[in-house]
C-alpha cells in the first residue's frame, strides 16, 4: 500500500531538531538522572541489610498502625504486613538479588519522585483551569494508551542507553496518574468549604494550601500509589534500554530462557511491589 | 414594594442601591433589557441570561437582625453573597459604611472579608482535617494572626456558643448543630460588625433549630452585631428578624417589621405566603386597636354630657379618664350614668366600674384572648408609663383575627361571646 502521509518522517524530524538544538539539556538532565542513581543506588546498598530491613518494617508498622502504634491493635493491624516485609525482603536476600533488588527501588524512587513533581502541579493546574485541562486530559490519553516500548524510542536517542532512558521512559509511562488524581482530589473538595475559606478572606494561595491540597490529600497519595506501581511495571521493559536491577535480571532470564533466573527476580519485583504498594496504600488511606 | 419608612436615629451599616445581578453571558444585553422594563422570562427567552436580583434597593441598620426571606430560587443566596461579592454584582452599588464595596480592589476586598463582614453557611462548611478550635480560629488565621492569640479568640468564641471542652474534636464526630455552632464561633472569632447568616439553620433539626434561634438572640443581645439572615422559613424570620424582607424570582416584595408585614401585605404574594404563620402570637394591640376613642374625663364630665356623648356614638359604655394625664380609670355604663342622673349627680365616679383589665400595646392577641372571655366591653390599651389610654380593642376585632386559623377554644368564645354581649 502506497502512504499518502508520511507523518513517522515528520516526528523523527522534529525529534532530530529537538536533540541537536537543546543537546545541552539532555545532557544535563542525563547527568542529574545519573548522579541521583548512582548515589541513591550506592547510599542504599551502604546500609547493611539487617537495619535496612528494620527500617522499612517500622515504616510499614507505622503506616499500618499509626497512632495506635504502641498498642495491641497497632500490632493486629500491621502485623501481617511487617511479617511479609520480613519473609519477602529476607527471600531476595537469600536468593542473592539484594543488589538488584536495591538498584530497581532506586530507579522506581528517582522515577516516581520525578513524575510526582511534574504531575502534582500539572494536575493542579488541570483542576484550576479549563483550558489548560482540555488540553492536558487527551494527551494523558495518549500517554496511558501509547504502548510503552515506544517511549523506549526517543529515550535511547536522547540519552542514549543506560539507566537515564530507562527513568525518562518510567517516568512518561507513570506521569498521568499523579496528574488525573491530582486534579480529581482538588475537584472534588466540597464546594462550600472552599466558599467559607473565600468569604473569610482566603487569598488563592490559602485557599490551595489550607484548604484544597489537604482535602485532596487522601486522593493524592491514591496517584502516589499509582505512580509508584506504574513505575515498577515498566522496570524490565526499562531494562531494555539498558535500566539496571531486577528488571535487567528478568530480561536476560528472557533473552537466555533461564527459567530460574526469570521466576527468581519475577517474584523479587512481586515482592518489591507488594511493600511499596501496601505502604504508600495505608498512607492513602488515613484521613488528611 | 414598600418605600422603607427612614428612622432618623438609626445608623446605617448597609445600602444596596439597583443592585442587580444577572447570570448568563450577554449580560450587558440583559441589563439593558431589564432596564426598559422587560419580563425576567422575556429576557430568559432573547438573551439566555437569568436576572437572579433585579434592581434591589434596601438598607440594613446597625446593630439589627435583618432577615431576607424567599422559596428557593427568589435570589436571597445570591443577594447575600453580592454583600461580600462573593457573587460579583452586574450593575448597582452596596455601601457599607458609605463605601461602595463593587468598587473595591481584591485586597481591599480581601480586608472586608478578613475584618469586616463574617459569614455562616447552610452547609457548615467546616474544614474536616482541622479541630474545633482549630476551624473557630480559622479566620483567623487566614488573616495571619499568631496561634497563641487566635487560639484565645476562638476558645472564647467557642465559650459563647457553648462548646467549651470540644476544642480537640473533630467536625465529622459532632451533630450539624453542633457543627452549626462551630460556624457560628468562627464568625464570632473574627468579631465583625456585620456576619452574614445564609440559611444558617436551615440544615438543622426543627428542636434544634429553634434552639440556636434562641442562643442567636442570646448572643446577639450582648454581642449587638449587624445581621444579615437568609431564610426560607417564615417563622424563623419572624422570630428573629427585626425587620423581614421578602423576595420574590429576585424583586423584593416587601419590607417591614413581622407585624407590618403580616397586617399589611404589600402585594398578594407576600399575603399568601403569610398566610398560613399563627398570627396569634404576632399581631400585638397596637394594630388592632382603634386608636383615640371618645372617652370621658371624670372630672370634667358629668353624666348629662356622658348621656349625650353615648346617644350620638350609639354605644352602652364609655371609657373614663383622669382628667390631664388620661390615665384609663375604668368604664362607665349607659344605665348607672342615667341612675346617676336622675340623682342629680354632678360627677361620673359614682358609676365608675374600674375593675376593668387593660392591655398594654404590646400585647398579642394570644395573650389577650383570656381577658375577653365572660366580659362585654373592649379592652383598653394604655401606655406603659403612666397608664394613659391608647386606644380600644374591640371582642369583634379580637376574635376575627384569631378565628382566620380555626382554633377550637376560639370558635367557643365566639358563641359565649355572642350570648352575653350585644353592643
Amino acid at each position: 500500500m502506497s502512504r499518502i502521509i508520511d507523518l513517522g518522517k515528520y516526528i523523527e524530524i522534529g525529534i532530530n531538531a529537538l536533540e541537536e538544538n537543546f543537546s545541552f539539556l539532555w545532557r544535563a538532565i542525563d547527568d542529574g538522572i545519573s548522579w541521583t542513581v548512582d548515589n541513591l543506588s550506592e547510599l542504599l546498598l551502604s546500609i547493611p541489610f539487617v537495619v535496612f530491613l528494620l527500617i522499612v518494617v517500622l515504616l510499614a508498622y507505622y503506616a499500618k498502625a499509626g497512632k495506635m502504634m504502641f498498642k495491641k491493635e497497632g500490632l493486629k493491624k500491621g502485623g501481617g504486613l511487617v511479617a511479609f516485609v520480613v519473609i519477602g525482603l529476607f527471600l531476595i536476600y537469600a536468593m542473592g538479588y539484594w543488589e538488584d533488588a536495591m538498584c530497581t527501588t532506586t530507579l522506581v524512587l528517582v522515577a516516581a519522585f520525578i513524575a510526582l513533581v511534574l504531575g502534582i502541579p500539572i494536575g493542579i493546574l488541570a483542576a484550576k483551569n479549563r483550558t489548560a485541562d482540555i488540553i492536558i486530559r487527551p494527551i494523558l490519553d495518549f500517554m496511558q494508551t501509547m504502548p510503552a516500548f515506544v517511549y523506549l524510542i526517543p529515550a535511547i536517542f536522547f540519552f542514549s542507553v543506560g539507566d537515564t532512558p530507562g527513568v525518562v521512559a518510567t517516568v512518561i509511562f507513570s506521569l498521568p496518574p499523579a496528574v488525573r488524581l491530582t486534579s480529581l482530589g482538588i475537584r472534588s473538595v466540597p464546594n462550600d468549604v472552599v466558599e467559607a475559606g473565600r468569604a473569610f478572606g482566603a487569598t488563592e494561595k490559602q485557599i490551595l494550601y489550607k484548604i484544597e491540597l489537604p482535602l485532596a490529600m487522601p486522593t493524592i497519595l491514591t496517584g502516589v500509589n499509582q505512580v509508584i506501581l506504574l513505575a515498577l511495571s515498566m522496570v524490565v521493559i526499562a531494562s531494555m534500554v539498558g535500566a539496571r536491577g531486577l528488571g535487567s535480571v528478568v530480561y536476560q532470564g528472557i533473552q537466555q530462557n533461564d527459567i530460574a533466573k526469570g521466576f527468581e527476580s519475577g517474584l523479587g519485583i512481586v515482592i518489591l511491589a507488594i511493600i511499596l504498594d501496601r505502604i504508600t496504600q495505608s498512607f492513602a488511606n488515613k484521613k488528611g | 414594594m414598600t418605600t422603607m419608612k427612614s428612622d432618623e436615629d438609626k445608623v446605617v451599616k448597609l445600602r444596596v442601591e439597583d443592585l442587580t445581578l444577572i447570570f448568563g453571558k450577554r449580560k450587558k444585553e440583559a441589563l439593558e433589557m431589564l432596564e426598559k422594563g422587560a419580563s425576567k422570562a422575556e429576557i430568559l427567552q432573547k438573551t439566555k441570561c437569568t436576572v437572579g436580583i433585579s434592581k434591589a434597593n434596601f438598607e440594613v441598620y446597625e446593630g439589627e437582625v435583618f432577615v431576607v426571606m424567599g422559596l428557593s430560587g427568589s435570589g436571597k443566596s445570591t443577594l447575600i453573597r453580592c454583600l461580600n461579592r462573593l457573587n460579583e454584582p452586574t450593575a448597582g452599588k452596596v455601601f457599607f459604611k458609605d463605601e461602595d464595596i463593587t468598587r473595591k480592589g481584591n485586597r481591599e476586598l480581601l480586608n472586608i472579608r478578613r475584618f469586616e463582614m463574617s459569614m455562616v453557611f447552610q452547609t457548615f462548611g467546616l474544614l474536616p482535617h482541622k479541630t474545633i478550635l482549630e476551624n473557630a480560629a480559622f479566620g483567623l488565621e487566614l488573616r495571619g494572626e499568631p496561634k497563641e492569640e487566635r487560639e484565645k479568640k476562638a476558645l472564647a468564641a467557642l465559650e459563647t456558643v457553648g462548646l467549651k471542652g470540644y476544642e480537640e474534636h473533630y467536625p465529622s464526630a459532632m451533630s450539624g448543630g453542633m457543627q452549626q455552632r462551630v460556624g457560628l464561633a468562627r464568625a464570632l472569632a473574627n468579631d465583625t460588625e456585620v456576619l452574614l447568616m445564609d440559611e444558617a439553620f436551615s440544615a438543622l433539626d426543627p428542636l434544634i433549630k429553634s434552639d440556636m434561634q434562641d442562643k442567636l438572640l442570646q448572643i446577639q443581645e450582648k454581642v449587638q452585631k449587624t445581621i444579615v439572615f437568609i431564610t426560607h422559613d417564615l417563622d424563623e424570620a419572624i422570630k428573629l428578624g427585626d425587620r423581614i424582607m421578602i423576595m420574590k424570582d429576585g424583586i423584593i416584595e416587601q419590607i417591614g417589621s413581622a407585624e407590618e408585614i403580616l397586617t399589611h401585605p404589600a402585594s398578594e404574594y407576600v399575603e399568601a405566603f403569610v398566610e398560613k404563620v399563627d398570627r396569634k402570637t404576632i399581631i400585638t394591640a397596637e394594630s388592632l386597636m382603634f386608636p383615640k376613642p371618645s372617652l370621658l374625663r371624670v372630672k370634667k364630665d358629668g353624666p348629662m354630657r356622658a348621656i349625650r356623648k353615648m346617644q350620638t356614638e350609639g354605644v352602652k359604655f364609655l371609657p373614663v379618664v383622669e382628667d390631664e394625664r388620661r390615665t384609663f380609670l375604668g368604664y362607665v355604663w349607659l344605665n348607672d350614668v342615667l341612675e346617676l342622673a336622675e340623682k342629680k349627680e354632678m360627677s361620673l365616679e359614682k358609676a365608675l366600674k374600674t375593675e376593668v383589665p387593660s392591655v398594654y400595646s404590646d400585647y398579642t392577641v394570644e395573650e389577650m384572648l383570656p381577658l375577653i372571655s365572660g366580659n362585654n366591653y373592649p379592652l383598653a390599651v394604655v401606655d406603659k408609663q403612666g397608664g394613659r389610654l391608647l386606644g380600644l380593642v374591640t371582642q369583634t376585632s379580637l376574635i376575627i383575627e384569631a378565628t382566620r386559623y380555626g382554633d377550637e377554644e376560639v370558635k367557643q368564645l365566639i358563641k359565649k361571646a355572642n350570648k352575653t354581649n350585644r353592643l
